[in-house]
């Protein structure tokens, strides 16, 4: 009982380390995903690298919360949702570095007319993702400022959504010179990258739950 | 002695209410996990036991005034017949309150004994019920709106919060345990206060007259069954009642601590009196009815719309149902005492008092708040003093070296426990890993079988299909030395008969070249990741020379190599030491050894 101001203290700054990895992790996955399309290979390669460090620290991190929560019965009406809601956060960074990891592993041809496409399709992702991270700490301190903050989430998440859809139509009948395993896989590619953005679209929708949850 | 034993439905009273409302004050948060059972009843113990003998005075003025109790017996009667409404009414499942039962069990005695009932006093009494569930309501709103407003302007962590909050409730439990004990102390032996014998105890450090010794015997009767029943409850009965988050659950237990020390606390009270408004009534309310009406309020407040109007009845129905029981209940209690037990019910003669038994001291009237704070200090005229202050420092300090002595073999006992179910711990953990490894071990050997099972058997249909193959080679050959006969032979011996043979032996072997495409097939299916590494680790070879390793891994002769490429058996052996040049193999390298390696 003494230590529990020291326990929800160190607990409180392990949350917030574990959203700055997420912020760097998506940063990252930009970076990296531009670096790629534009054939920055060296640049490329730093990028991948960091996001598998920063991936790692992550969930190391989130570990400890666990154990934190358990070990100390903390928030017990709520633990299970705020646990759910950093493990979705993590997704987002699994997806990241997934995706940076499938072009470096599947080294997809990018033709130059479809691009800047896909750097739409980067940035859209990214900044839903990136949206996300600051609704989420929010949650922590001012449960009532959530709701705005999520709105952009959903937005640049339905931008992505339409984007990834005429990249993908656009693959499959405007290319012809292009061979259908190569359509499939940068069809494939248009997925992935959209999925990061349909994850932080998850952590929102999760959020606004919670606010509810957590108002009752 | 004779005291003791009639107090005892009082201390029984106390037990139930000790076990019952503590989870008014821990339930949620003892429910919720908030705070361990043991935090919860030490604080509620100490504090219930304090607040009854620090406060708990008022209430049983205000019930003195509604009826004087005179006679022990009477006492004894009126607490057993609110205990059992109570347990009765609770099995019945009807809404119920020690406070309620208590004042009908009065008023059933008034009843027995002729006495007069207090219209005011009950007025006043009945008052306070309905207005302490509106109180509790309206505490519960103000203090949900101080701390709402206050948690959006400081903007605190969650995590941290949930700290905050358990102190609070803690400390919140602490303040409704102090008012549970001196609002509601007077249920318990309020009725045994005009029986109390005149005594005074002296602790040493201070001093107790009869009645705080009496109060601190029920706060003791209360917290006994906080330690030893409530934990039940509070897992249930107390998380049930309250399904708030941890917020409101401080602001509601609060509230309903507030409203106790309200109606118990006389220097409240006197503060009103002083700036003109009317004096509080001390008067033990229901905490149930206190922590319902907190809830109704913050359900108000959000709107209404989870507010059952169920509940609002049943408080309602309480306010009747409880003192009628109760006051029936005792009524016959005491017509059932006094005829059949010959137990003096009352100091006032009555037409059903039979019984004899007279306590010297019962006759103590405690009339005013001046008398108890007196008592807390120095003696009372008259009374007999007893001092236990050498006595009880003398049993103290065998009790602690006693103590110390057990707590030192207790340390040394748990230090051993707690060796060795560390290692007990870490050797389950150890085993299960152990267990894990090997699972993970079973199942890549199974599957390491299974494929080996799957190439044996691609490599048994490669064979199949290759035999087939050198066996029609056979056939035709056999067939050329048949046409090579049948032309040697004079024309006009050509047989029909030989023709004829000669057909059905090819019609046999036209699907040799299906055969052989399947056989490519099959070589190439199962060799697909032979072939990779075969061209990572050697890029030069040749499509036949690839064909050649292919064949060599399957461990077939140089002739019936040749007999499948249609090529001869020197062929076989020329391309191979072909093979093994441009492979760089050494004179000691065997072939098929190594490319079965691959």
């Amino acid at each position: 009982m003494i230590n529990i101001f020291k326990t929800s203290k160190s607990v409180a700054l392990s949350i917030d380390e574990f959203f700055d990895k997420i912020d760097l992790g998506i940063l990252n996955f930009t970076k990296g995903a531009n670096n790629y399309i534009e054939n920055n290979k060296a640049e490329f390669d730093q990028n991948l690298k960091t996001i598998n460090i920063l991936e790692k620290d992550a969930d190391s991190i989130k570990r400890k919360i666990e154990n934190e929560f358990y070990l100390h019965s903390l928030m017990p009406h709520f633990s299970s949702d705020i646990l759910n809601l950093l493990e979705s956060v993590d997704d987002i960074m699994d997806m990241s570095k997934d995706v940076l990891n499938q072009f470096d592993v599947e080294t997809p041809h990018i033709p130059e007319l479809i691009k800047k496409d896909f750097l739409e399709l980067v940035s859209l992702a990214s900044k839903s993702a990136e949206s996300v991270v600051p609704a989420a700490r929010i949650f922590f301190t001012s449960p009532d400022e959530v709701k705005e903050k999520i709105q952009k989430v959903l937005f640049y998440n339905r931008e992505a959504d339409v984007l990834s859809n005429s990249i993908k139509r656009k693959i499959f009948q405007e290319f012809d010179s292009l061979r259908l395993s190569e359509k499939i896989h940068l069809r494939y590619f248009a997925l992935h990258i959209e999925q990061v953005s349909d994850a932080a679209k998850n952590v929102a929708h999760q959020l606004s739950s919670l606010v509810i949850k957590i108002k009752m | 002695m004779t005291f003791l034993f009639f107090l005892s439905s009082g201390l029984f009273l106390g037990w139930t209410l000790g076990a019952n409302d503590a989870s008014n004050v821990f339930g949620s948060a003892v429910g919720s996990k908030l705070i361990r059972f043991k935090q919860a009843a030490i604080v509620a113990s100490i504090f219930v036991i304090l607040g009854a003998v620090l406060q708990g005075y008022g209430g049983s003025d205000t019930l003195g005034k509604l009826g004087s109790v005179d006679a022990l017996g009477g006492a004894f009667t009126v607490a057993l017949a609110a205990g059992f409404s109570v347990f009765w009414m609770t099995k019945l499942k009807l809404p119920v309150s020690t406070s309620q039962a208590i004042v009908g069990a009065i008023i059933g005695w008034n009843f027995f004994s002729n006495n007069p009932t207090d219209i005011n006093s009950l007025t006043k009494i009945v008052t306070t019920w309905i207005s302490g569930p509106i109180l509790g309501g309206i505490f519960a709103v103000l203090l949900f709106l101080l701390l709402r407003e206050f948690l959006k302007r400081s903007k605190i962590h969650i995590i941290k919060l949930d700290g905050y909050i358990k102190y609070g409730l803690l400390l919140v439990g602490a303040f409704g345990s102090y008012s549970l004990g001196a609002n509601n102390i007077a249920n318990v032996v309020g009725v045994f206060v005009p029986s109390v014998p005149n005594i005074l105890v002296d602790f040493g450090f201070f001093t107790l007259n009869g009645t705080q010794l009496l109060f601190l015997t029920g706060g003791v009767s209360i917290a006994i069954g906080i330690l030893t029943f409530s934990k039940r409850v509070m897992m249930t009965v107390g998380d049930s009642l309250m399904r708030l988050n941890a917020e409101t659950a401080l602001v509601v237990v609060l509230a309903h601590s507030m409203v106790l020390f309200v109606f118990s606390s006389q220097t409240l009270s006197d503060l009103f009196v002083s700036i003109g408004l009317p004096p509080i009534p001390l008067v033990p309310v229901s905490s149930s009815q206190a922590i319902v009406g907190a809830i109704l309020g913050i359900g108000i407040l959000k709107g209404g719309k989870n507010i059952q109007l169920k509940v609002i009845g049943r408080i309602g129905l309480g306010w009747i149902v409880t003192p009628l029981i109760a006051g029936l209940i005792s009524f016959f209690a005491l017509f059932f005492m006094s005829n059949v037990f010959n137990l003096k019910v009352s100091e006032n003669p009555s037409q059903f008092v039979k019984g004899e038994i007279v306590n010297d001291n019962s006759s103590l009237e405690i009339d005013s708040e001046t008398k108890v704070i007196e008592s807390i200090g120095p003696h009372i005229e008259g009374a007999t003093t007893i001092d236990i202050y050498k006595p009880v420092v003398f049993i103290i300090i065998i009790l602690l070296i006693l103590l110390i002595v057990y707590q030192f073999f207790i340390i040394n006992k748990i230090k051993e426990k707690d060796k060795i179910e560390e290692f007990q711990e870490s050797l389950e953990r150890y085993n299960s890993q152990q267990q894990l490894l090997e699972n993970e071990l079973k199942l890549t050997n199974q599957a390491k079988l299974k494929l080996e099972k799957e190439i044996e058997q691609k490599e048994k249909e490669q064979k199949k299909v290759a035999l087939s193959i050198i066996r029609k080679n056979k056939i035709l050959e056999d067939l050329k030395s048949g046409i090579d006969h049948l032309k040697s032979k004079p024309e006009n011996e050509l047989k029909h008969k030989d023709l004829n043979s000669l057909k059905v032996s090819i019609i046999d072997n036209l699907n040799l070249d299906k055969e052989r495409k399947s056989f490519d097939k099959y070589i190439k299916e199962i060799n697909n990741s032979f072939y990779q590494n075969l061209v990572n680790k050697y890029p030069d070879l040749t499509e036949n020379e690839k064909k050649l390793c292919s064949l060599l891994r399957l461990k077939l002769s140089s002739k019936e190599i040749a007999s499948i490429l249609n090529i001869t058996a020197k062929s076989v052996e020329v391309n191979r030491y072909r093979l093994r040049k441009k492979m760089n193999f050494k004179r000691n390298d065997k072939l098929v050894k190594e490319l079965r390696k691959l």
